[in-house]
């Protein structure tokens, strides 16, 4: 669609295949995720740190993959730069208008569930509580990150840090390549939101190998200026579990045994929350980015 | 309610460590018979290789079937058998089959005693899924992914009347996913031809390549193995030590 037309913007069923699709709306249970909250650690620290290691979850699913993003994997031979202490996911609000979305407290309960087991990630639940679609980056802004550096330190470590993090911890955008990609979406991202995500934050990504990521940067001015904010992780086990097929498996009441966490499917049976009903929600509505950026276009041009 | 075959699914394999790769086979299969509408699936069972087997890195059977059982703690029809990994040397696929069938005949036989005692017959015929009492022994099939399925077609790897008595006696599932041709594996072997109404092929549509092997380096390398395998066997992993180099970080990796 072209910004000044008038017809909404539909997917219609089958069509997600053609469009690269953005990772947040491509799974209405849980959002992709993530931020991920690093530390900074002086140069002159001589303490050996533990390689950044990063989980990343992919889909609702949260099927985590260890991605070691330095390169060599010994750590006490080559420190990283790097110290991940906590893991956020951020469910999407309703208000962002994607097919098939249902209602966010059960996103957030199941998200929740997921990461009953986990020390270092968990849910924020103030996206999705947002009665307007937020942006993405207004979700990573810095009153957001004091709430959780100041979560990090009241909370007492399991372990013992081999190091003491300094400053302000970071929070950098964790997510697949389909993020990434859904960057050249026409009208789904502002471009200034770009910018600053990858200058003032910075993105993870985790890619199947030999993916286009690394193209796709090329081919980007934006993304090619702040490529050293832009971490590209390998992901050695290819994971295909996408929301999309597991609604779809759910719909054809098949089974999802072991491809989300047992207290999940749990909760998705005892509550019956996939179906062609649900699936069908938003269809025929404009997904709420697409919305607010064709009108500020229009009333932009309208203003020149 | 249409009288379905009832259906035993065996696995075998090394199991080192189990992942939930190895579980979503069950589950797919059963899917697939199921959807068949001819099959109801009674019982999945998880049967380690023995450690005279040989192959490189495994660790000794009494801990990879502790870990099978771990994770299937919250399955209510898969259970694991250490009969193969018990007995004294390596044992071949097609025997653990004869040995698992044997078993089915004798509890078969119990039940059928146990009919003529009205009182007991109740609770003895309790096979989920099964008619009460009925007389119908369940078909034992081995599961298998697509690749075990060319491996048939490695020279001196299988005993060629052993495929035959797999396929013809007993019957094989395939769960396959991208990469492989079971259709092709099939048509290019004439054992495998002349049987293949006895090979079901079930595709996984979800690709989920949790290698084994890629878990082992993970955890050589002190790396996150969490939510490929349950919670329960990752920390039995590391209570004993399992799979790890070493390495001077050994322990102090990413807590899961």
């Amino acid at each position: 669609t072209t910004p000044g037309s008038s017809e909404p913007v539909t997917r219609r069923a089958g069509e997600e295949h053609l469009q690269p699709e953005p990772v947040r709306p491509r799974q209405p249970a849980v959002q992709v995720v993530g931020r991920v909250h690093q530390a900074e650690v002086n140069h002159d620290d001589t303490a050996p740190m533990t390689a950044m290691m990063s989980e990343c979850h992919l889909d609702q699913q949260l099927q985590l993959v260890t991605a070691d993003t330095s390169e060599k994997t010994d750590p006490t031979l080559y420190p990283g730069k790097y110290r991940v202490i906590k893991g956020i996911i951020s469910p999407v609000g309703d208000a962002y208008r994607k097919k098939g979305l249902i209602p966010a407290h059960h996103r957030v309960i199941m998200a929740e569930l997921a990461t009953k087991n986990s020390h270092w990630v968990e849910v924020d639940t103030w996206e999705s509580l947002q009665k307007e679609w937020v942006e993405t980056v207004k979700v990573l802004r810095p009153g957001r990150k004091r709430k959780w550096a100041e979560q990090n330190q009241n909370s007492s470590p399991k372990k013992p840090q081999a190091f003491k993090p300094t400053g302000v911890p970071r929070v950098k955008l964790l997510c697949g390549a389909d993020l990434l990609e859904s960057f050249s979406v026409p009208n789904l991202w502002k471009i200034e939101d770009i910018t600053q995500i990858v200058a003032n934050y910075g993105l993870i990504c985790i890619t199947r190998a030999g993916s286009d990521a690394q193209k796709f940067i090329y081919e980007s001015d934006v993304l090619w200026r702040y490529q050293s904010n832009i971490h590209l992780v390998d992901e050695w086990i290819t994971n295909d579990i996408s929301s999309t097929k597991i609604r779809r498996a759910l719909r054809r009441g098949q089974s999802i045994r072991y491809l989300v966490p047992d207290l999940v499917q749990e909760y998705i049976e005892k509550h019956d929350l996939y179906s062609s009903e649900s699936e069908d929600r938003n269809v025929g509505v404009i997904l709420a980015p697409l919305q607010r950026n064709i009108a500020e276009a229009k009333h932009n041009s309208s203003m020149a | 309610m249409k009288n379905r075959i009832p259906v035993v699914l065996l696995a075998c394999g090394s199991f080192n460590p189990i992942t939930h790769m190895h579980l979503r086979l069950f589950e797919v299969a059963r899917d697939h018979l199921h959807q068949t509408g001819m099959y109801q699936v009674v019982e999945g069972i998880i049967s380690p290789v023995n450690d005279s087997y040989g192959k490189k890195d495994l660790v000794a059977s009494h801990h990879r079937v502790a870990m099978a059982r771990l994770a299937l703690q919250t399955s209510d029809w898969i259970r694991v058998d250490p009969w193969e990994s018990e007995q004294a040397q390596w044992t071949e696929t097609v025997k653990v089959l004869r040995h698992h069938h044997s078993e089915l005949l004798k509890s078969s036989a119990q039940m059928e005693d146990s009919r003529k005692t009205p009182s007991a017959s109740a609770d003895s015929c309790n096979l989920p899924g099964i008619h009460p009492c009925s007389a119908v022994l369940p078909e034992l099939k081995l599961l298998c992914g697509a690749d075990v399925l060319k491996t048939f077609h490695t020279p001196n790897l299988w005993k060629d009347e052993h495929i035959q008595e797999i396929v013809e006696k007993f019957g094989l599932v395939c769960v396959s996913r991208g990469g492989h041709d079971p259709k092709g594996y099939i048509l290019d072997s004439p054992i495998l031809r002349q049987f293949q109404h006895n090979i079901h092929l079930a595709r996984e549509p979800i690709q989920n390549e949790i290698s084994a092997t890629y878990v082992r380096k993970a955890l050589g390398q002190g790396q996150s193995v969490k939510y490929l395998l349950p919670d329960a066997v990752i920390a039995y992993i590391r209570d004993h030590g399992l799979y790890s180099s070493d390495s001077p970080w050994k322990g102090k990796g990413n807590a899961s």
